[in-house]
């Protein structure tokens, strides 16, 4: 025994600084099967669909979405296009699945009371947890579209971008553009994971915490397609989340993606805030 | 709260309320320093919420407490030196039991991250888990699994055990192997907090006791006390217990009373001797006498008024 520990009994022990919990933290979250399988699945999309634009590239198609006509032309339009596709259901089902399991998952298996017995205190359960989150989203989307390049430039090569608004790029400052908006789209959904994050402290069923986010999710979707709200749109959380292909333009456009951070941020603070109102005081029974 | 140095865990007036039931009821735990404290009481007495208030995990309605020392608003000061078993061992099914002391260590802010494969392993060694260390917690047995928790438990030095029912699911070895862990750390100087709805398992290393009944601390105090507290009983075996019972209380016996061939009754000052012998002088046919100190079960039950039975 050292003599480090010999004093411990007398001595308040010393608490140091470490990223020890958070990397713990990351290790349960990307050493779950399960994510593993869901992480698998997002990268299927774009796989899936440079083999479909492959197979089918002599036949013309009409009324494709914006990135799909490039596809052909420039293999990074593929990540954009498979970016597009799972934005709408399955990146926010991946968020939801991490964020939902957090804390709720936790108290199901009734690891919780052992964290907070170590002793986590539980502002810094939260913050670990919630950083996990972010690492989480921003890995989903990296997924979709470090995929999608890799397929892309594979099937139909590089070369210079010509951007959505008619001028030319070169592949480096293109690619630079790709990755932008994967970051972007990251931020989007990391700021949905602080509402999943806020669900998982409201029950100890993880499934509840995810459906009820995909549902907050979808329904924003829903609601910002309705003109009769259309004062609401600004706020919802998804409503800016499309307009990462304003930096597929030159000169980039950067307000609706100024608007869309400053949401994202909103929506971060305002639930995970939420989250720590709800969990600080919190008895727990499970 | 005199004495607060001395006292390991004490608590003034501590009640929970959930809804309507007062689940904890004012209770003044004292746990001195150095004690194994066994905290008794049928299950739905109030044993677990009273050790998920001293750990910080719920919130009491009314009332304080202090924990090695430190009050509600600091217990995040002395955790790091409480080891813990609440209600059942639960590990993330899916890891291995050394990956989930590892987990837990991390989350540990005062532990060094150096010796710590180390000291996992030797909480392993000790609760004799090192050979399915790298089993997931999955394939564990109920007996393993609580094993696990006693091992996350000691994972760094304690000045005190918080073990709620820890032979929950553990076969008589199993008691055993926990009865002397129990001992073995406390001769360490470890305190430690054991609950139990099994008086039996926690009888022989006892040096205090506190018996829960719904919701309140019904006796607490050394076990040489409240033992103390419960007076001898004679019991005469006889023809005619009617008659038995008459001499009895003529002789000063109390609670004098009978069963189907026998009587019983407090000796008190009397002394057993002249029970019999007045027995036999009145004729009776006298085929067995006993004495006795009523067990520690007897004692909280009758304490209790009930059995070890759930109490609503």
């Amino acid at each position: 025994m050292s003599a480090a520990e010999a004093t411990a009994g007398a001595l308040p022990r010393r608490r140091t600084v470490s990223t020890r919990f958070f990397r713990s933290e990351l290790r349960l979250v990307f050493g779950r099967r399960r994510n593993q399988i869901g992480l698998a699945v997002l990268a299927a999309v774009p796989i899936l669909i440079s083999i479909a634009v492959k197979t089918s590239v002599s036949r013309p198609q009409q009324g494709a979405p914006d990135f799909f006509d490039s596809i052909t032309q420039n293999g990074l339009f593929l990540a954009l296009a498979a970016l597009t596709i799972e934005l709408a259901l399955f990146l926010p089902i991946a968020v939801s699945a991490i964020a939902g399991d957090a804390v709720a998952g936790e108290a199901n298996t009734g690891t919780l009371r052992y964290l907070l017995t170590v002793p986590v205190d539980r502002t810094r359960l939260l913050v670990v947890k919630y950083a996990a989150i972010v690492v989480g989203a921003v890995a989903a989307a990296f997924v979709v579209s470090l995929t999608g390049i890799v397929m892309g430039l594979i099937l139909f090569g590089g070369g210079d971008v010509v951007l959505l608004s008619g001028s030319t790029a070169g592949f480096w400052d293109g690619l630079l553009r790709v990755l932008g908006a994967t970051v972007y789209i990251g931020i989007g959904l990391s700021a949905l994971g602080a509402v999943g994050l806020f669900f998982s402290t409201l029950t100890e069923q993880p499934i509840g915490a995810m459906i009820g986010t995909v549902i907050f999710s979808t329904a924003s979707y829903i609601a910002d397609t309705v003109p009769q709200i259309s004062w609401l749109h600004p706020y919802l959380i998804i409503h800016n989340w499309m307009a990462y292909g304003d930096l597929l333009r030159d000169p980039v456009s950067w307000s609706q993606m100024g608007d869309g951070l400053w949401v994202a941020l909103a929506y971060a603070a305002v639930f995970w805030l939420l989250a720590w109102a709800r969990f600080g005081r919190k008895d727990v029974t499970s | 709260m005199s004495e607060p140095d001395h006292r390991a865990v004490s608590t003034t007036a501590l009640s929970k309320r959930f809804g309507h039931q007062l689940a904890v009821d004012g209770i003044d735990l004292a746990v001195p320093s150095g004690a194994v404290y066994g905290f008794l009481g049928p299950n739905g007495s109030g044993k677990t919420t009273t050790i998920r208030m001293l750990l910080g995990l719920i919130a009491p309605t009314s009332g304080s407490l202090t924990l090695l020392g430190a009050p509600l608003e600091r217990l995040g000061t002395s955790l790091p030196e409480v080891g813990a078993l609440v209600e059942g061992p639960a590990f993330h099914l899916y890891l291995s039991g050394r990956a989930n002391l590892r987990r837990l260590d991390a989350a540990d802010r005062t532990a060094d991250p150096r010796s710590a494969s180390r000291r996992i392993d030797e909480a392993l060694d000790r609760v004799g888990l090192l050979a399915a260390a790298d089993k997931r917690y999955r394939a564990y047995s109920l007996g393993m699994r609580q094993r696990l928790a006693i091992a996350a438990a000691l994972l760094t030095p304690k000045r005190l055990l918080v073990l709620d029912e820890p032979t929950n699911g553990l076969d008589p070895q199993g008691t055993r192997e926990v009865r002397h862990l129990v001992s073995s750390l406390a001769d360490d100087g470890t305190t430690v907090l054991v609950s139990s709805h099994l008086l039996s398992e926690v009888e022989q290393v006892c040096t205090h006791v506190g018996v829960m009944h719904v919701g309140h601390l019904v006796a607490q105090g050394p076990v040489a006390s409240i033992r103390a507290g419960s007076a001898p009983v004679a019991r005469i075996e006889v023809d005619r217990p009617d008659a038995a019972a008459g001499i009895m209380a003529e002789l000063g016996v109390t609670e004098v009373r009978t069963v189907h061939g026998a009587a019983l009754g407090e000796l008190g000052p009397v002394p057993p001797e002249k029970v019999v012998a007045a027995c036999v002088h009145a004729g009776l046919a006298v085929t067995g006498f006993r004495v006795e100190r009523p067990s520690l079960e007897d004692t909280f039950v009758a304490l209790t008024g009930e059995g070890f039975d759930v109490s609503g």
